[in-house]
């Protein structure tokens, strides 16, 4: 399928920026109980997938609210599309975000609006014609596998139906940048590939700039290791070992980066706590 | 001690600069677009037609028990006629405004607190936040207008109705002359007392609603936080409206004189 509105005006075109997606130079951290992220820096360029690995703790999800402008770092400076974000007022940065796509760790759906309203939440905010906007709907629904939960609520669908829905609402807009925190988290063997394929399918197809955080590894080395059938419209392992050239890792570990490379720099590292972080 | 003392002290005054800086913002998003019209709607719908049977009810009630005490009182003094005027300006100055206050504030300062703090533990207002919408301006802003609004309207029922329980308890168990209550009433009230008790319900809708939304939209600590935000919402909302309560009386002796 192709993007679900690949019309949208969006991005303004004075706002077009070459450069790197996201730039974290220096950035550090804490709240009351200590440090939680410690000098970070990396880059995210267009068209890559970034993901984040770590045990649990580790500020995964941190780094991805600075990376929104949902938290402001206590120093060090974020760059989104060419713009300081770290210093930005809120009412700028709401404009931003309008470029970025947000999946919630635990969906975030909104429990009092119907799955219809919430993936159409930016449009009804902006105003478009109800018409058009279920249009929208129901093909992103089509594209996250889930056409039959338009009506429904948040309560009523599973875990996995939620996170689809979470995809749907952050991709309807055609996003530059999309965010996943764990999208995978919480959910069974099954239900994760068949996220991880939609992971795969807005990589392959929309080649959407990506940040994903996982702890499952499993996961991170099949968005590495996969590809988006477009023809048989399904999940395939790319041909003669070979690896997706556009999917990073970056690792963190006690709040700093352990680890920043491709695929192969992974699994092949001399560094023992990556070893067997990774066994 | 004083250590803990310190950190009291500035978590308190840091709770204080976050409540004003929120309610300041909320007031500001009035003067300017996108106005959430849907939403200010059906706040008022829940804020004011909701409320409005306990409301109706607890100011009948107050009116009649009212009535019944200072009959007792006014007796003494051979002044059982004044019933009717004693009624109506309890009613209109202080308890009409106060208990409608309170009572908006039990159900909807904790509704407020609990519904923003489920979305503040569920991760909705971050997410309300990623999908470029102000939460203030989408949740806080309408709410503030609507309690604002129809407390307003809702403590002028509760004077009314409060004057008619009285008025059925002087006629019929008082044995007092409907015309001569509904005159002393009349007679009794001066432009004065109204504006002191509408004045006291826009300051208690603006307390309701801000309080409420404070503490919903800081809420930590998943459910056990939501309880705890709930329970502090209605607390402080109604410790303020006393105090409030007691500022505006002052004053408004100082304005007008009664």
């Amino acid at each position: 399928m192709t993007t679900p509105n690949a019309d949208q005006t969006q991005p303004e075109p004075e706002q077009k920026n070459d450069g790197p997606v996201i730039v974290f130079d220096k950035v550090s951290i804490g709240f009351d109980r200590g440090p939680v992220l410690k000098d970070i820096s990396f880059s995210l360029d267009h068209g890559q997938t970034l993901i984040l690995l770590g045990p649990a703790g580790t500020g995964k999800s941190v780094l991805m609210k600075l990376a929104n402008g949902l938290l402001r770092p206590d120093s060090g400076s974020i760059t989104l599309f060419g713009q300081r974000i770290d210093t930005m007022p809120e009412k700028d940065l709401f404009k931003l975000r309008s470029r970025i796509g947000m999946v919630f760790q635990e969906s975030a759906l909104f429990d009092s609006l119907s799955v219809e309203d919430n993936v159409a939440y930016r449009f009804n905010e902006d105003g478009m014609a109800p018409e058009e906007a279920h249009k929208k709907v129901e093909e992103v629904l089509k594209f996250v596998a889930l056409p039959e939960a338009i009506e429904k609520f948040p309560s009523e669908l599973s875990g996995g139906m939620r996170r689809r829905v979470s995809i749907a609402r952050a991709i309807i807009t055609g996003p530059e940048l999309l965010l996943y925190d764990s999208p995978t988290g919480g959910l069974d063997p099954i239900t994760s590939t068949t996220i991880i394929e939609l992971v795969v399918k807005q990589r392959d197809v929309e080649h959407t700039t990506s940040l994903l955080i996982t702890h499952r590894l499993q996961d991170a080395f099949t968005l590495a290791t996969h590809c988006w059938n477009e023809k048989d419209s399904k999940m395939e392992p790319l041909p003669d070992g070979k690896v997706d050239e556009t999917t990073r890792f970056l690792v963190l570990n006690e709040g700093a980066v352990v680890f920043q490379g491709d695929t192969h720099e992974l699994v092949h590292t001399d560094d023992p706590w990556l070893k067997e972080y990774l066994a | 001690m004083a250590f803990s003392l310190e950190s009291f002290t500035k978590e308190r005054l840091g709770a204080l600069q976050e409540y004003s800086l929120l309610s300041a913002r909320a007031v500001t998003n009035m003067f300017s677009g996108p106005r959430y019209w849907s939403d200010i709607f059906s706040q008022m719908d829940s804020i004011g037609v909701g409320s409005l049977p306990i409301v109706i009810l607890t100011g009948f009630f107050t009116g009649c028990v009212l009535a019944l005490q200072s009959e007792t009182a006014l007796q003494e003094f051979g002044a059982v006629s004044r019933t009717g005027s004693l009624v109506s300006l309890s009613m209109v100055k202080e308890l009409g405004p106060v208990l409608t206050a309170l009572m908006v504030s039990g159900r909807n300062a904790s509704g407020m607190a609990s519904e923003l703090g489920s979305m503040k533990v569920t991760e909705q207002i971050d997410a309300m936040r990623a999908l470029g919408t102000d939460p203030t301006r989408k949740l806080v802003t309408p709410r503030l207008i609507a309690t604002v609004f129809m407390l307003f309207f809702l403590t002028i029922i509760s004077d009314a109705v409060g004057i008619a329980g009285g008025a059925l308890v002087s006629v019929t168990l008082l044995n007092l002359n409907a015309t001569m209550y509904l005159h002393t009433t009349y007679a009794s009230l001066a432009y004065g007392n109204i504006v002191e008790g509408l004045t006291k319900a826009l300051f208690s809708g603006f307390t309701i609603a801000t309080v409420g939304c404070f503490f919903g939209m800081n809420t930590e600590g998943g459910t056990q936080g939501v309880g705890r935000a709930t329970t502090q919402a209605v607390v402080v909302s109604s410790v303020m409206i006393i105090i409030l309560d007691f500022l505006i009386s002052r004053a408004m002796i100082a304005f007008f004189g009664t």
